[in-house]
């Protein structure tokens, strides 16, 4: 009945889709009005600090309070039993991760602690330093039990079993298998191989984890301001493990200063906080210090996967076999499981490549390290950086430009929908135009031209490219299916106030992403009003309909589309209203910045807020039976696909200094396609953002462990992280293939720069080393492995495969060329055991 | 020997006085004890740049800093160099150009581009990324934050934007 | 993770440090920039019962040209030093150091005096000063002690101070015509300590570097010389040759620990490597590539 159902009209001149309109609470933030959970100060707050576990694995025998009891200022102290009392512990797995298992978990473990760092116990104190200084004089009698540290060996006979009751270390494994692959090898022009690394990272937001939780005896209600992406998901699991009626808790997230993934998990101490509001009845508030959010926000991506690829004479991929390895901590984190990122690898490996036989196989296991779980890009950074550097190294051995074997083995633009080799379902994508864009943006035979000439004067540079696909817009096969109470699902409310004003309530929450901004053009444009005149609800349970919130890039695309139907339809109703008051059909008027029109003259027939005033205050005057519902909501979910695709490439021209082994970035590029671009503005800083998170990943942050597992990082000069000096500037393209499954027709975009940067960087600091025969595939790449891979000096990483030119041909029968890794040899680090020192002023 | 102490200051042009924490660092002085929420911390080890703040005109890092060192010092914050409006055209940019997302690092990040400014008039690309070195961001990647601020650069000479 | 608990003295003049140190017993500890001191109390690695704040210690500070030298005072910060004329004229090395230390903002408040008394393995200023022959002056109560630079550092984090002893300045000889120095750095990131450092001071006759100090920092425990490599410098054209001898010499001079970026084997290559560029920035082309 109006122009908006056509999605082409959201291509029209004046549309607000499409445009870079920055974000409305924008301003707050640079004045320093934001409202963080830190920032709300409730009467009679107090405030927790934890003991935490020197130990990576130990019993814990004792906990004396009573000196810690006789500080000034402080109030109580809680074990693991006292709050095991008051909260069910999870278990989490999915039911859809076929053999999966996982150990109970508790707010404080009542009987071991099982990684350095691990709460233990809670103090409650009038401040937070009080709190401290009573921590400091909890007696803790730990009795030390063996721990199964490297994951390597977390499952080879004698290793230590961190959950008796399950058996073993084992916690998921799977296959994921499509074609011949066996014969594939079999008969292989070439084939190449190489074992990578990804280090541990974790997220690292600049606000720490924060919640502020209060239950109120009288109402018998909690309400927690929590910094969280999920709030809905937290509402139910407070809920559901301390027993209370879901209504009566209420999560709020005012603003939350980066989340990534790092704040959509349950964190145990967390859970702790709230079980206490809830014995103590009054406001309780934990803000981790960054030593705590070091040991406790999940860490991820520890990888060790062993690859594989063979291609024909003619430059094609024939096959791809990966074994992945990964170490997820003693518990899977609740409720998306830590078994996640390894699946997502064993789906994601390949994923550009039109190619037919498929093997990987992931295998996660349990060791007594801080747990790990979902981090922005899940998965995908490290299957694009196997995919990538296999796919460099066949063209090495075919004497193929890298751009060339990419050409040869994309999946063509036109042939959708189709599946991969991994059983991934694609709708749309757009591999060779988005090649062809960056091509366009990089002068690729200039920088070639630059690169030979200056390596006539021993500079080193070098260019890498990485082709990747992003999963975006879940549906409930990511979780749902699982048994996990994680809506895939999201709504919108949107409602017209008397003054003409319009407030939409969102399911969709905004960590800096901009989801506010987008949500608001997007009921802007469904309803036909001027962008200010829209506000725009989120975080909170109460108040905005049950939603997902925001995780794997779903809140332009699911929260989105949601946002533009309830806009459409309050359009509509207010058509209909119109239509009675104008003596018109309905379907002859529209709704245009604010104005009711004739659709066929554009003419101006009624301004809306003449029509909401009527409406609220002289509903007498409109027909009896006319419905006037100027607020509606809808729901969206995606159907017909698992998940939206998105897909891209990115390019990283660098430096290699090759006599100290620093790398200077020069240069990064990212195409990327994820449908269409609501704000092109908020797009292009999620990609950069993203693409720094992944050069970091890439080059600086490595969660560094002593074979004790002490964790070795005790602040941010020991966990690096890309900072402004040595980045570089970021260029970025798009192509746009929308998602035909909704009107709105986006995908998420927050992901694909940490997707693709990592695996660009590898290819572009190999390709720098190529006169030196040098390579590296173990990240971080340090100036130490670097200058190991050079052979200038010795490594004491398990990083000998890159040092080894890893290839070779099929018809050679000998062994793979790779030299096995030596035993990792950890060097001292300047404060070793910092955690031990810290965490481990008790007996032991 | 007493481990409070009483001190004035001057705050975004008001006076203060209170008895604080020896062990207080200012910026859960300007947090805790006068609700000046626009000034974080990130680490509370020198290392993230997020509690910048000025004291005397010059940019310190908050959490290295005693509350009880200042008696008698002049700071100013966020919400202060707000309220003057001295940074407005740099928190335009910073909004104009998406060069805060989260905003988590914002205010340490616009008091430490002002303070570039205030010295240099026309900064490199490369001179702005060395000032805000020691300012973390996880969120923007930088190139926006540089952008944002070469752009105020090139304003405030009265030169057109590139 | 909040400080412990302690008290806080400021001191207003030199006597009234002393009055208030002395007061407050041993577990006291002197505050100055608080740039290093703070962070670390932050880890509670430490629980000293009293901080005595010398920043406003009028004696403490100022930079002055006295006979042939430059006089820095303790309470000098980091920014202060790089804006000095008198420093770039006479101690150029010191006002090249300055942009390498920390950010904008550490440099604001941290100070020349807590720089030498933390006594960081990798920090710029106490290898300058080796390198410069600097001297320290040391106060106490009662009176003054000169301690050259190359003695005052002893070990990790340590220096030859006295319990009771705070560094009231530091006194560096002017450079002198044909003198020539230089630093340079390995730091992962800007405003990181040093994975490797060097610094290097020498008269310059044409080619030949004369009576040359090689100092390094961030490869040991404290600011090394290697005296090895200066010999096999000293008083030769720096050819190729010339600095592949003295890179060769420094597995002499430097017994490099291991730490967070590398083996010891990584550290001495860097330090190689660093060497042959300083000489190369020193002397122009020495024709020195590294190792
Ligand atoms: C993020 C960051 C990065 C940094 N990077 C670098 C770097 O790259 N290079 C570098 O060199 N430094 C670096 N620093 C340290 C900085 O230079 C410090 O300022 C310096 O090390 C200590 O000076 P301070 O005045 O702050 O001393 P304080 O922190 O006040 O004191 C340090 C120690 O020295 C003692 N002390 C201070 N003054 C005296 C005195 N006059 N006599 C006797 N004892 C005294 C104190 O008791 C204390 O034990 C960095 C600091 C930070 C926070
Ligand atoms: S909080 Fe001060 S630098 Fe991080
Ligand atoms: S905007 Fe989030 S940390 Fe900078």
């Amino acid at each position: 009945m109006n122009e908006i159902i056509d999605p082409r009209s959201i291509d029209r001149p004046n549309s607000y889709i499409g445009k870079s309109v920055p974000r409305p609470n924008a301003k707050k933030l640079v004045e320093g009005r934001g409202q963080y959970v830190d920032d709300v100060v409730l009467p009679r707050m107090v405030h927790v600090a934890f003991v935490r576990s020197p130990h990576a694995h130990a019993r814990i025998a004792n906990i004396d309070a009573a000196a810690a009891l006789k500080l000034p200022g402080v109030l109580r102290v809680f074990t693991g039993q006292d709050l095991a009392e008051h909260c069910e512990p999870w278990v989490a797995v999915l039911a859809h991760l076929k053999g999966m298992k996982s150990a109970p978990q508790h707010p404080l473990p009542p009987e071991r602690a099982t990684w350095v760092g691990e709460a233990v116990a809670a103090v409650v104190a009038e401040s937070r330093a009080a709190a401290e200084d009573a921590v400091a004089k909890v007696d803790i009698a730990y009795e030390p039990l063996p721990a199964a540290v490297d994951m390597e060996t977390a499952l080879a006979p004698g290793a230590a079993v961190i959950h008796a009751d399950l058996g073993d270390n084992l916690c998921f494994e799977r296959v994921n298998e499509s074609g011949k692959v066996d014969e594939a090898f079999a008969a292989a022009h070439r084939i190449v191989e190489a074992t990578f690394h990804t280090a541990r990272h974790t997220g690292l937001t600049l606000e720490p984890r924060s919640i502020l939780a209060d239950y109120n005896r009288a109402s018998g209600k909690l309400t927690a301001y929590h910094s969280t992406q999920a709030p809905h998901m937290m509402q139910g699991v407070f809920a559901k493990h301390m027993g209370l009626p879901e209504g009566d808790v209420r999560v709020i997230c005012t603003d939350v200063g980066g989340s990534y993934g790092i704040k959509v998990h349950v964190y145990p101490d967390e859970v702790a906080v709230a079980v206490i509001a809830r014995i103590m009845g009054r406001p309780v508030k934990f803000i981790a210090d960054r030593l705590e959010s070091f040991a406790t926000d999940i860490h991820a991506r520890d990888h060790r996967i062993k690859g594989r690829m063979a291609v024909d004479a003619e430059g094609r991929i024939t096959a791809v076999d990966v074994d992945d390895l990964t170490g997820i901590g003693p518990y899977s984190v609740y409720p998306r499981t830590s078994a996640v990122e390894g699946n997502q690898v064993v789906n994601l490996i390949g994923g550009p490549y039109d190619f037919a036989n498929f093997r990987a196989k992931t295998t996660v296991v349990f060791q007594n390290k801080t747990p790990t779980c979902q981090y922005r890009a899940v998965g995908h950074p490290i299957a694009t950086a196997v995919t990538e550097g296999l796919v460099d190294l066949a063209a090495e051995v075919l004497g193929l430009d890298p751009v060339e074997i990419r050409r040869r083995n994309l999946m063509r633009d036109g042939t959708y929908p189709r599946t991969s080799p991994a059983g991934m379902k694609f709708e749309g994508l757009s591999h060779e135009a988005s090649l062809a864009k960056l091509l366009a943006m990089i002068d690729y035979p200039a920088l070639r031209a630059e690169q030979a000439r200056l390596r006539a004067n021993d500079i080193h540079r070098g260019i890498g490219f990485a082709s990747f696909i992003e999963l975006t817009n879940p549906s409930p096969f990511m979780y749902g299916v699982g048994g996990a109470r994680i809506s895939a699902q999201d709504g919108c409310t949107v409602r017209i106030d008397p003054d003409g004003s319009v407030v939409a309530a969102t399911g969709v929450t905004e960590q800096g992403q901009g989801t506010e901004a987008i949500i608001r053009q997007i009921v802007a444009e469904g309803v036909g009003v001027p962008i200010e005149q829209v506000r725009v609800i989120t975080g909170d349970t109460l108040t905005t309909p049950y939603g997902g919130g925001t995780w794997a890039c779903r809140g332009a695309g699911i929260g989105g589309e949601a946002a533009l139907q309830a806009g459409i339809a309050v359009k509509q109703a207010v058509l209909k209203v119109a239509g009675a008051m104008l003596q018109a059909s309905s379907d002859a008027l529209d709704l245009v910045n604010g104005e009711i029109v004739d659709k066929a003259s554009g003419q101006s027939r009624m301004p809306l807020v003449e029509l909401s005033r009527i409406v609220y205050f002289r509903g007498d005057t409109l027909p009896p039976d006319l419905p006037r519902e100027l607020m509606q909501t809808r729901h969206f979910i995606t159907k017909q696909y698992p998940f939206a695709f998105t897909n891209g490439v990115q390019a990283c021209w660098l430096e290699v200094d090759v006599d100290t082994g620093m790398v200077k970035l020069l240069k990064h590029w990212c195409v990327e396609d994820c449908g269409r671009v609501i704000n092109p503005l908020l797009v292009d800083e999620q990609v950069r953002g993203g693409i720094v998170q992944g050069i970091g990943g890439a080059l600086y942050e490595h969660c560094l462990y002593s074979p004790e597992g002490q964790l070795m990082i005790g602040s941010m000069a020991d966990y690096l992280v890309p900072m402004a000096a040595e980045m570089p500037d970021i260029e970025v393209g798009h192509v746009e293939t929308p998602t035909k499954e909704s009107l709105l027709g986006a995908k998420g975009a927050g992901e694909a720069g940490t997707a693709g940067a990592p695996a660009a960087i590898m290819n572009a600091i190999n390709d720098a080393l190529k006169p030196f025969n040098a390579k590296v595939f173990a990240q971080p790449f340090t100036p130490e492995r670097i200058l190991a891979a050079l052979g200038k000096v010795p490594s004491r990483w398990p990083v000998a495969s890159s040092v080894a030119l890893p290839l070779r041909t099929a018809d050679a029968s000998a062994a793979p060329a790779l030299v096995t890794a030596p035993k990792a040899a950890a060097g001292t680090v300047r404060e070793p055991g910092l955690f031990g020192r810290m965490f481990g002023r008790s007996r032991a | 020997m007493s481990t409070t102490l009483d001190i004035a200051m001057t705050v975004n042009g008001e006076r203060i006085a209170r008895r604080v924490e020896a062990r207080q660092h200012l910026i859960d002085f300007l947090r805790l004890d006068l609700g000046l929420m626009g000034s974080h911390a990130g680490c509370e080890h020198g290392l993230c740049g997020a509690c910048t703040v000025r004291v005397d005109g010059r940019i310190v890092r908050g959490c290295l800093v005693l509350a009880a060192a200042l008696d008698g010092a002049t700071v100013e914050t966020i919400e202060g160099v707000s309220d003057t409006g001295e940074i407005r055209d740099l928190q335009n940019a910073f909004i104009a150009r998406n060069a805060c997302q989260c905003g988590y690092c914002t205010p340490g990040m616009l008091l430490t581009a002002a303070d570039l400014l205030a010295s240099k008039a026309e900064p490199t690309r490369e001179e702005i990324r060395e000032h805000l070195s020691g300012n973390y961001c996880r969120c923007t990647g930088y190139h926006a934050i540089v952008d944002a601020v070469e752009a105020v650069a090139r304003q405030r000479n009265g030169k057109a934007q590139p | 993770m909040k400080a412990p608990p302690f008290a806080y003295l400021r001191a207003t003049s030199l006597d009234d440090a002393f009055r208030l140190w002395s007061a407050a017993g041993p577990e006291a500890k002197l505050l100055a920039g608080g740039q290093s001191l703070i962070a670390t109390l932050a880890f509670r690695l430490s629980e000293p019962s009293a901080l005595i704040d010398i920043s406003r210690v009028p004696e403490l500070g100022g930079i002055t040209e006295a006979g042939g030298a430059i006089r820095i005072g303790a309470l000098v910060t980091h920014a202060q030093l790089g804006a000095s004329e008198l420093v770039r004229r006479h101690v150029p090395l010191l006002a090249e150091a300055v942009p390498l230390i920390a950010h904008a903002a550490v440099r604001n408040r941290g100070t020349f005096g807590g720089s030498l008394a933390f006594a960081d393995p990798a920090a710029e200023l106490p290898a300058c000063c080796v390198a410069l022959d600097a001297t320290v002056i040391a106060r106490t109560r009662s009176g003054e002690r000169r301690i050259p630079a190359a003695q005052f550092f002893t070990g990790l984090y340590t220096t030859a101070l006295a319990a009771d002893e705070l560094i009231a300045a530091v006194e560096l000889p002017q450079a002198r015509p044909g003198e020539r120095s230089t630093i340079i750095e390995l730091a992962r990131r800007s405003g990181d300590y040093a994975m490797a450092g060097i610094a290097v001071r020498a008269k310059i006759a044409g080619s030949t570097l004369v009576e040359p100090n090689v100092v390094f920092f961030g490869v040991g425990d404290r600011p090394i010389s290697a005296g090895r490599a200066a010999s096999a410098l000293a008083g030769k054209p720096a050819a190729p040759a010339t600095v592949a001898e003295a890179q060769a010499a420094l597995g002499g001079d430097l017994d490099p620990p291991a730490d967070q970026h590398g083996t010891p084997e990584m550290k001495l290559h860097l330090a190689r490597v660093l060497l042959a560029r300083a000489l190369d920035r020193l002397i122009g082309h020495a024709g020195a590539r590294a190792a």
